[in-house]
């Protein structure tokens, strides 16, 4: 302790300089998600055996797309925190470990932007 | 000699396999199984996503897929991790205030993750079927 500068010690941001940002974005996308999943629920079981057409037009609905919107935001954030603490704990070869991570980010951007731009063509695309 | 008899007789650092299970254990370990599987099935919801704004003939397609028993299955399942992670989370949520960490609130609060899970998890399908008419 007696090493660590002043300001490092107020800032508390420790070695990796990220602070408590893992845990707080974890809980924040936890309480979002809490929401946009009942939203979610509700959107998918009025939809329970509809048709295409109706299927097509409440999507394109602007609040439902932004539900989506914000769900695929919430929910690629949430994921890919969680996978990378599993991935922390289980996998201990340096090199396998950064692949993992690295595969972690692409696999929840991948999802991410897919989900997105499927909502975004319902709403938009005409 | 003497060292290396110390050395064997030292006591381990605790590993899962001297407890006894316990109603939070299990639980942890489900709320991890079920946070992996719901990042995986978000490929069910992507694909669902991408087959209804691609057009009428992929969507009935998946749709098809879906609603086939095994489908079913899987989504049901889906529903079930859903909601089991989704009251896991809630009952960190409680712990991360400080509160709830008696261990019979501990016992009590994961005893209802699991059971309310289990509710409502058929809860959303018995509804969700009779609003389709199915029952």
């Amino acid at each position: 302790m007696a090493y660590r500068t002043p300001l490092a010690h107020v800032l508390g941001l420790g070695s990796a300089k990220e602070g408590t940002e893992h845990f707080w974005k974890q809980r924040l996308t936890a309480v979002a998600n809490f929401f946009l999943v009942c939203f979610l629920i509700w959107l998918l079981m009025g939809l329970i055996g509809a048709d295409y057409p109706t299927v097509k037009r409440t999507l394109a609905r602007p609040q439902n797309a932004i539900g989506m919107l914000l769900l695929v935001l919430s929910g690629v954030v949430h994921m890919r925190l969680g996978m990378q603490t599993v991935i922390e704990d289980y996998v201990h070869t340096q090199g396998l470990r950064v692949a993992a991570l690295m595969l972690n980010s692409f696999f929840v951007y991948c999802i991410g932007i897919t989900c997105a731009f499927a909502v975004l063509k319902l709403s938009l695309g005409g | 000699m003497t060292e290396a008899k110390q050395a064997l007789e030292r006591p381990l650092s605790p590993h899962l396999s001297i407890y006894r299970l316990e109603i939070n254990m299990l639980m942890s370990i489900i709320h991890r199984i079920t946070g992996l599987s719901l990042y995986v099935g978000t490929l069910l919801l992507a694909t669902w996503l991408v087959a209804a704004a691609t057009g009428k003939e992929p969507f009935d397609a998946v749709s098809g897929l879906f609603g086939h028993p095994i489908g079913k299955l899987i989504l049901f399942g889906y529903t079930w991790a859903l909601v089991h992670h989704l009251l896991g989370g809630l009952r960190h949520l409680v712990w991360d205030s400080g509160r709830g960490l008696q261990i019979w609130q501990v016992n009590v609060l994961s005893w209802l993750t699991i059971l309310g899970s289990i509710f409502l998890t058929l809860a959303i399908w018995t509804v969700g079927l009779l609003l389709k008419g199915v029952l």
